[in-house]
């Protein structure tokens, strides 16, 4: 089965990468852009198993998140 | 006094640790590859700097996972001094041997500079033979170098002496001007709770030489083996 984990900034944590994005963005007059967070898509290929969703949220807090500064969701299907 | 440079796939700063260790301060020094799984016969570990890993997922992510890393957490918890720098701090924070987060650079751009730093803690091992509030001249090379902690973690640093260099102007002042990429109150290196394990974004082993432009680096090593030699 696929997995997919979206990798995202916690609130309150800048995100300069997301700041440069949005004065880009706001140059292009695209102005009705106020904020930009920038994260990560992951897409795992799994074996599916009854532990699957235990495993996968292993997996998200030893390697994939750093939970320091990062929250995580993870999608089957 | 044996030190060992722990070498990943990636890491490019081992040689020049080697190289202040051995020709500079004279004492004994060995790679460990990252496969190695007994540390027997080192007195100190240095991670150094460098792109473990190519950096993939977040630097130093991968490098937490090598085999040598399960013998390096034994070594700090058994109260052996272990020194990482630059991209040996961030994947000490990885491992969870130090708090916090080394994060992209504020202006996103990579850093190869001097810069100054002020001792903000000379009871610690590895800054022993400098004076508090001393002013150093040593360079940084990172791209992701700005320490982000959670507030409480930050107050609980500051507050127990662990925040051991900061970046500072010239003249020691702490202020935005001097902080080269956007780390939480300057912060340039810091130390475990127990002491003994340290990590900084700048590179001490590449300021031990007048040729280099700095030896200020150098005490930082040798306050390493005075102190071990006193142990």
């Amino acid at each position: 089965m696929k997995a997919r984990v979206y990798v995202t900034l916690k609130k309150g944590v800048l995100d300069p990468q997301g700041k440069a994005v949005l004065s880009a963005l706001n140059s292009m007059d695209f102005n009705e852009v106020k904020d930009v967070r920038i994260g990560k898509f992951i897409e795992l290929t799994i074996d599916d198993g009854p532990q699957a969703e235990k495993r996968l949220r292993q997996m998200c807090e030893r390697l994939l998140a750093n939970t320091v500064i990062e929250d995580f969701k993870v999608d089957t299907e | 006094m044996k030190f060992g440079v722990i070498v990943f796939p990636g890491s490019n700063c081992d040689h020049d640790c080697y190289h202040a260790i051995r020709h500079v301060l004279g004492q004994d020094v060995s790679y460990v590859w990252h496969k190695e799984t007994s540390l027997k016969g080192f007195d100190c570990l240095l991670l150094p700097g460098g792109f473990s890993y190519g950096d993939y997922l977040r630097t130093g992510a991968i490098a937490r996972f090598s085999p040598v890393m399960g013998e390096v957490k034994n070594f700090a918890e058994k109260g052996g001094p272990v020194l990482g720098i630059c991209n040996g701090f961030q994947i000490l924070t990885e491992a969870g041997l130090l708090p916090g987060v080394l994060m992209r650079n504020k202006d996103l751009r990579f850093i190869c500079s001097h810069v100054n730093l002020r001792v903000e803690n000379n009871g610690t091992m590895f800054t022993g033979l400098y004076k508090k509030g001393q002013v150093l001249n040593i360079p940084i090379a990172h791209a992701d170098g700005r320490y982000y902690a959670p507030a409480e973690t930050i107050k609980t640093l500051e507050d127990s002496g662990r925040v051991v260099l900061k970046y500072c102007s010239p003249a020691g002042a702490i202020n935005d001007d001097a902080n080269p990429n956007g780390s939480a109150m300057n912060i340039a290196g810091i130390i475990n709770e127990k002491g003994n394990v340290m990590g900084t974004m700048p590179h001490p082993e590449r300021a031990c030489e007048a040729i280099l432009g700095s030896e200020d680096g150098k005490a930082l090593f040798e306050s390493i083996v005075k102190s071990f030699l006193k142990s």
